[in-house]
């Protein structure tokens, strides 16, 4: 059966902008992206909108969709409340370009500044490695990461403070887990998580483990024992001669 | 003189930044040249990254029976013996290395038992050959290769799109593009440029390709002069989501079987039985419980016909659906579920072998999986045609031009093994950008032809400067209408009359395109960018149909109902595709160089 449904797009530039209103018809089984997409082809050719896969796996369409961060692609219909309407906007911790679409330029610019993976000699001759399962787990799990930058978006210190100088956000505290708990891992990042990268800012309300599409318990097992990693190496004074005495890998 | 636009000089452009461009660019950069890499939408959002199953590499991790041979025969058995030879040669050989490098820079693969990469079974692989990560192999190969070239000093220009090459004489010497934000104009200056745009599923209206799909790479190198290859060898993948019908056409990874799912059509019936042909019906088992047990990795049992190749499951589904056996939504039943007769914690053992396929049909249909069985159907999957090449370099017909992952051809053959794209990317992306290097040290850059520039500007932004009525209309419904028209006339069984009606259509949706009006700016604007693709998907529709009228057989992806049987004649020789001096397509047959003895050895242990 056809219901009609509202949405209300934020239209505009980094300028400016202004809520419009679409009014559809939908079908049964669509998602967000589907409706936008519609109204996209029926009556506002230029709306800017990211998308890929339509299957929640590339990261692009993330939007925030009645003041939720949602990727648009696998939010269903079915879930939202059609009765009123629908607010659609960019994500706002982002400077704008056009409609739906933001500047997430920074995010690719603070990942080139974390040391990059640096792994121990082969373990054999051929040049490869042993890893057993339950040793990557944890790192796997940080590897689903597809970059949409929803928990970015939700975390206070980047959206309300704008401490983008100071702190990489929570994608990238989970990228920084990913290396430092890589078993076959040598480098070090703890002194710049600790000073350049602003580790000390996230106080665990635990709003981006509540966003990420990919369900990484972000704040639990990454940003919590990469804080207990750095209060190790800085603050505890046994850990600190320990570990110098004892070569790292 | 110089142009107007702002310029960027590189020694290698590498057009497409999936895994065979970021493979291209991180090789190219690491051999001491400068580059650039351009793609169309953000750095890692690629198609590349929707790819489920796996990578095939011959390690013999799993099954040490397992060696570069029994690969490269498994290729030329799925590509039926039309593929270049030395590409699955070469394939084969190095695609462990390729993997093992991989690892070096960071991928975390599921493990064995005794702490190596796993490797898991597909359809037309003898023995378990997949290195995987779950079910997101693609992410994890497109994320290590973006954290890995992110250090190597490559330029990234994101969200550009290419609309032409350009040429100074015979070779290409540059690319001319936009941005896709502001819609700004620039020139890019190459002394060798290498495509790896991907796939062109785009060209049909049910496809598992994302928007960035339309032969984008394949199109401008045959602009540029370059020779095409068997265009008509497409491959529908047998296992599409087909309910909701917003979701039509996503992808339902091939592992869904490989961990033990079964096709069944609306009697409850496993299909598949019926229909094994002649030269799989050795590695087949005829028994349910054998079927089972090989999915388990049991050495000893021979494969489900579930697994055959993806070619012939399309085709069997297509036959259950035309007969009045499908399901509800007009596909068939793919079911993991009844594994809970033989396994115990079996909804734990799926969500883990199958997560991201357990929260797609949970999000997307509202189904859970390892309840119920899923509702699928064929979807246009992938391109084995596109941008010939020397297998040894990747460089095509045109000097300075390389192409290389899924828009080049050859490897695959009239059928591509799944699997055998990822390990493609990064064995050819590698090669491309050695050898596109090599060509970049080797020659001084080209001039760029002001009026070419100009003339590409102009094509471009024409669509703004026809007002809108009086006689044109919007890009979208002449997209829609080739998507239909090729996916009824040149799908998956084809016929000679519903082919030429497609080649006369292609003419006329040429007249109406060349007549679309876009409204609004520059900037972000997906209208404009509809109509520009417009020629891209116009000009391999084109070449497909060319190629499928003229192989007069059945063969791997392309299948004629006219011609229901392989013919030996056709199997000697590859359609190539060219652009006449006139500017029209003309097709000739090239014969397939004859393949060295040892090679042929290989084949014949294999059989
Ligand atoms: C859902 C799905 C699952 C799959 N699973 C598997 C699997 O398990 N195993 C396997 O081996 N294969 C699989 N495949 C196939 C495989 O993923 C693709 O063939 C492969 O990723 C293609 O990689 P590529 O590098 O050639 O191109 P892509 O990854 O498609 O990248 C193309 C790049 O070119 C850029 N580009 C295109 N046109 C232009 C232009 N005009 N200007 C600038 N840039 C441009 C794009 O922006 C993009 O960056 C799967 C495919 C799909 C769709
Ligand atoms: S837990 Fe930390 S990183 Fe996450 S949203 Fe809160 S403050 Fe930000
Ligand atoms: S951690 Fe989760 S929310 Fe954050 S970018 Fe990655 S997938 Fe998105
Ligand atoms: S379109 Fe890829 S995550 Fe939504």
């Amino acid at each position: 059966m056809n219901k009609t449904v509202t949405f209300r797009i934020w239209r505009g530039d980094a300028n400016g902008g202004k809520f419009v209103d679409y009014t559809t018809e939908i079908t049964e089984g669509l998602v967000v992206l589907d409706v936008v997409h519609k109204i996209q082809a029926q009556q506002a050719n230029d709306l800017a909108v990211r998308w890929n896969c339509k299957a929640g796996k590339c990261g692009s369409c993330s939007a925030e969709v009645n003041g939720m961060p949602k990727l648009m692609c696998m939010t269903r219909m079915d879930t939202l409340d059609i009765t009123k309407p629908i607010t659609i906007e960019p994500m706002r911790a982002f400077p704008s370009i056009r409609d739906l679409a933001t500047d997430v330029s920074w995010n690719f610019r603070v990942k080139t500044k974390i040391k990059k993976f640096n792994p121990r000699k082969p373990d054999c001759e051929d040049g490869t490695w042993r890893m057993q399962q339950e040793d990557v787990d944890r790192v796997q799990e940080f590897r689903k990461c597809i970059e949409c930058f929803l928990c970015q978006d939700v975390c206070h210190v980047l959206r309300d403070h704008h401490k983008h100088d100071e702190f990489i956000g929570p994608r990238f505290l989970v990228y920084t887990a990913a290396l430092e708990m890589h078993p076959l891992d040598t480098e070090d990042r703890l002194a710049e998580l600790k000073q350049s990268q602003g580790i000390g800012y996230c106080n665990i309300t635990k709003c981006c483990t509540k966003v990420c599409p990919e369900h990484i318990t972000i704040t639990d097992n990454a940003i919590i024992p990469l804080k207990e990693r750095v209060v190790d190496e800085f603050y505890d004074p046994f850990a600190w001669v320990w570990k110098k005495l004892r070569p790292k890998g | 003189m110089a142009t107007n636009y702002e310029t960027h000089e590189y020694d290698v452009l590498v057009i497409g930044a999936g895994g065979a461009g970021l493979r291209a660019a991180i090789e190219a950069s690491a051999a001491g040249v400068k580059v650039g890499l351009i793609c169309k939408s953000l750095l890692g959002k690629a198609h590349t990254v929707m790819a489920e199953g796996g990578m095939a590499a011959a390690m013999g991790n799993v099954d040490d029976r397992d060696n570069w041979k029994v690969h490269f025969a498994d290729t030329m058995r799925g590509g039926q013996y039309v593929n270049n030879w030395r590409m699955a040669e070469l394939h084969a050989k190095e695609a462990p290395a390729r993997v093992h490098e991989l690892e070096a820079w960071g991928a975390v693969f599921d493990r064995t038992k005794e702490g190596k990469i796993s490797q898991r079974n597909f359809g037309g692989h003898r023995y378990p050959r997949l290195a995987h990560v779950g079910d997101r192999t693609g992410l994890e190969l497109i994320r290590t290769l973006q954290d890995h070239g992110i250090h190597q000093g490559i330029t990234v220009h994101m969200e550009y799109t290419i609309v032409s090459l350009l040429k100074d004489g015979d070779r290409v010497v540059g690319a001319f593009g936009y941005d896709r934000e502001r819609g700004r104009f620039r020139v890019f200056k190459a002394k060798a440029v290498v495509v790896c745009t991907g796939g062109l599923g785009r060209a049909y209206a049910v496809t598992s390709n994302s928007w960035e799909g339309t032969g984008d790479g394949v199109s401008l190198a045959y602009h540029a002069g370059a020779e095409l290859l068997d265009m008509e060898f497409i491959q529908f993948h047998p296992t599409g989501m087909i309910w909701p019908p917003s979701v039509k056409g996503i992808l339902v990874t091939e592992s869904v079987r490989g961990e033990g799912g079964v096709l069944r059509n609306k009697d409850g019936k496993r299909f598949m039985y019926d229909d094994v042909p002649e030269n799989y019906r050795s590695q087949t088992s005829t028994d349910p419980e054998e079927g089972w047990r090989y999915t388990q990795n049991d050495k000893n049992a021979k494969r489900p016909p579930e697994l055959l190749t993806r070619d012939h499951v399309a085709r069997c589904i297509n036959r259950e659906v035309k007969a009045g056996r499908g399901s509800p939504h007009g596909g068939v039943f793919l079911d993991i579920s009844w594994i809970k007769e033989k396994i115990p914690n079996s909804a734990e053992h799926i969500k883990r072998k199958l997560p991201s396929m357990y929260h797609q049909f949970m999000q997307l249909a509202n189904l859970d999986i390892t309840k119920e069985p899923m509702e699928i159907g064929p979807t246009t999957h992938y391109a084995m045609g596109g941008v010939r090449v020397n297998g040894d370099t990747q460089a095509t017909n045109v000097p300075g031009l390389f192409a290389a992952g899924e828009c080049a051809a050859g490897l695959h053959g009239a059928n591509r093994l799944g699997g055998n794209s990822l390990s493609d990317l990064i064995v050819f992306g590698k090669r491309a950008g050695e050898y596109a290097a090599k060509f970049a040290k080797e020659n001084a850059s080209g001039a760029i032809n002001d009026a070419q520039v100009e003339a590409a500007y102009k094509e471009a932004v024409e669509p703004f400067e026809r007002p809108a009525g009086g006689g044109t209309e919007g890009p979208y419904q002449v997209q829609y209408d080739l998507q239909n028209m090729m996916q009824t006339n040149v799908g998956i069984v084809r016929l000679q009359n519903e082919m030429e009606f497609a080649l006369a259509g292609i003419e006329k949706l040429k007249a109406r395109a060349a007549k679309v009006a876009v409204q609004g700016h520059l900037e972000y604007n997906p209208g404009w960018h509809t109509a520009i693709d417009l020629k891209h998907l116009l000009t391999i529709s084109e070449a497909i149909t060319l190629c499928a009228l003229e192989r007069k057989e059945s063969r791997g992806g392309h299948f004629r109902e006219d011609f229901p049987d392989k013919s030996p004649e056709a199997a000697k020789y590859n359609n190539v595709v060219s652009k006449a001096a006139d500017g029209s397509m003309k097709l000739r047959r090239e014969t397939i160089p004859p393949m060295p003895e040892a090679l042929k050895q290989v084949i014949e242990e294999m059989k």
